[in-house]
């Protein structure tokens, strides 16, 4: 007979071999370093072109993001529709993001069709042109979106809890109004895109099923600009003085949206493995203190998790939910507690085995496929941390004690040192 | 080409098998043939809250996610107007510990009344948090109701208001689980790192002995053709105006689903489409506007909806979106415009199935509709689609009488 209260036998993923496979290496003939990794049943792949243009080289409120949006909007030779055209064509999916210190192209692609999209990559790169009407048509649907987003309790919050974290001066800490977009001029996002793109700083991280003349295919179009390198620039913080806010956006609104939220010191940290593993007991899964007490206990809210800003200059830790408008100051208070319970008593032995085996899991599937791979390794390397980083947290992860993140835990969760913002 | 073998256990359990050994890991997907569709209209909002409840603990297992979290497991679900999905994903290694929990909860739910309790007020907060506290956000339970008079597909899954969440009941629960949750109404797809052999043996251990259950016939009232031109109006605490329409298209099994599919790829979804192009751009009629499909297993719907850009009247935009569409119906387009999206849904399939928890759900999911092998033809059926086609069925589909508009103004 089936004994169904047993719970079958498993492999503590705390013992599981976690390897990181390694990437190659190629450089161009400008210098441009190349990250790969050639692995892969299908016939896919992708590239992601990685600037020092990120919003800390902006002079600017919006001039990095809008010179990375505008990438693929116009060069000498096309304009907006047929440089979208040309990709779609090929099925390809062009992207382009920007950080808080780096900006990206993103390119996923048949293999086989990536010979005949580099050469237009290459256009974006050395020949945009930032058209004025494309501007245009950009400020004025930015500012409807921003128009919109300002209805969004959630949304303010999280532009608000930056600011009062980094200092509204601060890249990490600064939002946008209508006044921004309307000072914003084609010349200065011309400027920005020759200082860092046409001349900038460049990486390259491609992974999956790479043609074999993958590497000489991307000296061809990338190996002969005049790149160079640019520092990225670091910025005093200013944290605010009033650490409690409640901000009324919209007197009728039935949720409110809370951030309780401090300063944490970067990934390259000692304290950061343990930290990890901290949050993740808080309110970094479903199973987390913050998750059983507040939604599955109490019904408070949806959902509640707590969670790292990983920034390069200085890091935050947040804890985010949406409550019901009548049990937000109850859901607060039960946060408090449950950092205070994290203070004084050590985590069980069978909670954190628990939390350990869970984080090996997240890892373990985490490294499953190479653009998967690539991505970790790219994190890595924009932080300057190598291979042994990633060895050591997951040693720290398998080895940490309930007493050290005890310790921890009156380190870094006293309630005087975070921030609270309510918005309804 | 995904591979993959199927077998049925003695109670009508459907088994989905797919190796794949370049990961160490399994991905595990349950499917019960139940959704939104197959509510009781006074009691919507079912099958979605009764998703939550699977977590309450189960007969033998008073939690489940602690136990799969200790074996390294992560899991979801979601609940749409058709089906409901159960999802884990885990190191191979620990295969087992998913056969057990899942079993467990097929076998028989603890049926708490606490874990009711919590969930129900949970889930009025996801109600809130994304439907009552953003602008816009109870749209398409006004667009759900003006175009689907008779068919379930008139209420939301998350149900059509919080007062029936707030009134569900223990026996509300039981008998919701009897009838569906049985194995004759399920399907398991176990994909990743695993052998046929051992999912066929952990299979019989621990669904084997659980009781059929009674075989769902779905029998639902199906959509009449719609003949006339549905309208309305609201004002709401919006900062932009914005404009949706549907229209009524074929059901997930038709050929015409995949002309529809590519149709609404000609027109939006790329930065290329038509749409974007014509009235974000050229003429500025809109600062954001998208087309796409439901993709429901019944008579679903196509939308176009966008926010105008400010000083332009609905009026105006409506004219310059029919001009647009008025195109598609009077001239074929172009092959190269065919084969662009074309090529764009071959590269979104390949890289949708990159991923085993993927591969594991489309196999579940298409066994659902019918067979799983079907998710192979998938390409084909896109290729087969011409020019012509799409011609013929924008014709169909873009008739005023077919269609359903509602104009979301902001007040003042």
């Amino acid at each position: 007979m089936l004994d169904r209260k047993q719970t079958p036998k498993i492999v503590d993923a705390v013992d599981m071999q976690i390897k990181l496979p390694p990437y190659q290496k190629y450089t161009l003939d400008n210098g441009v370093e190349i990250f790969s990794i050639d692995a892969g049943e299908d016939d896919v792949m992708m590239i992601e072109w990685v600037f020092t243009a990120g919003v800390t080289q902006e002079e600017q409120k919006l001039v990095a993001g809008t010179t990375n949006f505008l990438l693929r909007n116009g060069t000498t030779k096309k304009n907006a529709f047929q440089i979208n055209e040309y990709f779609d064509y090929y099925g390809a999916y062009l992207n382009r993001s920007c950080y808080s210190d780096t900006a990206t192209i993103t390119l996923h692609t048949l293999s086989k069709h990536v010979d005949k999209l580099l050469p237009e990559v290459r256009t974006l790169i050395t020949d945009s042109v930032m058209p004025e009407d494309e501007l245009a048509i950009f400020k004025q649907n930015r500012k409807q979106r921003l128009k919109l987003n300002l209805k969004k309790s959630d949304f303010i919050a999280g532009r608000l809890i930056d600011s009062y974290l980094f200092g509204e001066s601060h890249p990490y800490g600064r939002f946008s109004s209508d006044e921004d977009f309307d000072a914003l001029e084609r010349d200065a996002l011309l400027r920005f895109y020759e200082k860092y793109y046409q001349q900038g700083k460049l990486r390259i991280f491609v992974a999956g099923k790479l043609p074999e003349n993958i590497n000489s295919l991307l000296n061809t179009y990338f190996g002969d600009l005049p790149f160079g390198d640019i520092k990225v620039k670091e910025f005093p913080i200013t944290p605010a003085v009033e650490k409690k806010s409640k901000i009324i956006n919209d007197p009728n609104g039935i949720q409110s949206s809370i951030k309780i939220a401090r300063l944490f010191p970067t990934k390259r940290h000692p304290d950061y493995a343990k930290a990890y593993l901290l949050n993740t007991i808080l309110g970094g899964y479903f199973g987390s203190r913050l998750m059983m007490n507040i939604r599955e206990d109490k019904g408070y809210t949806y959902g509640i998790y707590s969670m790292f800003a990983n920034l390069r200059q200085q890091s935050a830790w947040i804890i985010s939910t949406e409550a019901g408008k009548e049990v937000s100051d109850a859901t607060i208070a039960e946060t408090y507690k449950e950092m205070k319970r994290l203070r004084e008593e050590p985590v069980s032995t069978d909670e954190l085995n628990l939390v350990r085996n869970y984080i090996m899991g997240l890892f373990l599937g985490d490294l499953n496929g190479s653009f998967k791979i690539i991505m970790r390794w790219k994190d890595m390397i924009l932080h300057h941390l190598d291979e042994s980083y990633f060895y050591q947290l997951i040693q720290t992860i398998q080895t940490v004690s309930a007493e050290e993140l005890q310790e921890l835990a009156q380190k870094y969760l006293q309630p005087e040192d975070f921030y609270e913002l309510v918005v309804v | 080409m995904i591979e993959f073998e199927k077998f049925t256990l003695d109670n009508g359990l459907r088994v989905i098998v797919h190796r794949d050994d370049s990961t160490p890991m399994a991905a595990v997907n349950i499917l019960y043939d139940v959704g939104a569709r197959d509510e009781d209209p006074e009691k919507t909002g079912f099958a979605h809250l009764f998703e939550h409840l699977m977590y309450g603990g189960s007969i033998n297992i008073p939690n489940y996610d602690e136990p799969l979290q200790r074996a390294g497991g992560e899991n979801n679900a979601y609940t749409t107007n058709d089906i409901t999905d159960y999802h884990i994903q885990l190191p191979a290694e620990n295969l087992e510990t998913a056969f057990w929990l899942e079993s467990d909860r097929m076998l028989s739910l603890a049926f708490g009344e606490k874990s009711l309790a919590t969930q129900r007020k949970v889930v009025c907060e996801e109600f809130k948090e994304s439907y009552l506290n953003k602008p816009y956000g109870d749209v398409w339970f006004k667009m759900r109701e003006l175009a689907y008079k008779k068919h379930p597909y008139r209420w939301m899954t998350i149900g059509k208001n919080l007062s029936h969440i707030e009134s569900a009941t223990l026996d509300d629960v039981k008998n919701f689980f009897f009838k569906f949750y049985r194995p004759v109404n399920a399907i398991l797809c176990v994909a990743g790192n695993v052998t046929v052999e051992n999912v066929k043996a952990l299979a019989q251990k621990w669904f084997g002995d659980i009781p059929a259950g009674e075989k769902y016939m779905r029998n639902l009232p199906q959509e009449p053709d719609q003949n006339e031109e549905r309208k309305l109006e609201v004002k709401a605490k919006v900062p932009i105006d914005a404009l949706y329409k549907t229209w009524h298209i074929d059901e997930r099994l038709s050929r015409r689903y995949y002309i529809v599919d590519l149709l609404s790829d000609v027109l939006s979804g790329s930065a290329s489409s038509r749409l974007f192009q014509k009235l974000v751009k050229e003429k500025q009629i809109f600062s954001h506007l998208q087309c796409y499909h439901m993709g429901s297993i019944d008579k679903g719907l196509l939308s176009i909806q966008g926010k105008l850009i400010k000083g332009i009247s609905m009026e105006k935009a409506e004219k310059e979106l029919s001009i647009v569409l008025d195109k598609m119906v009077q001239n074929k387009i172009d092959e190269n415009e065919l084969q662009k999206v074309k090529n764009k849904t071959e590269s979104l399939i390949l890289f949708e199935d990159m991923s085993i928890q993927n591969r594991a759900n489309s196999l579940a999911y298409f066994e659902a509709l019918g067979d799983a092998a079907w998710m192979n033809f998938e390409l084909e059926k896109y290729h087969s689609v011409t020019t012509q086609d799409i011609l013929e069925e924008s014709q169909k589909i873009f008739r005023p009488e077919n269609s359903n508009t509602i104009y979301y103004l902001a007040e003042n």
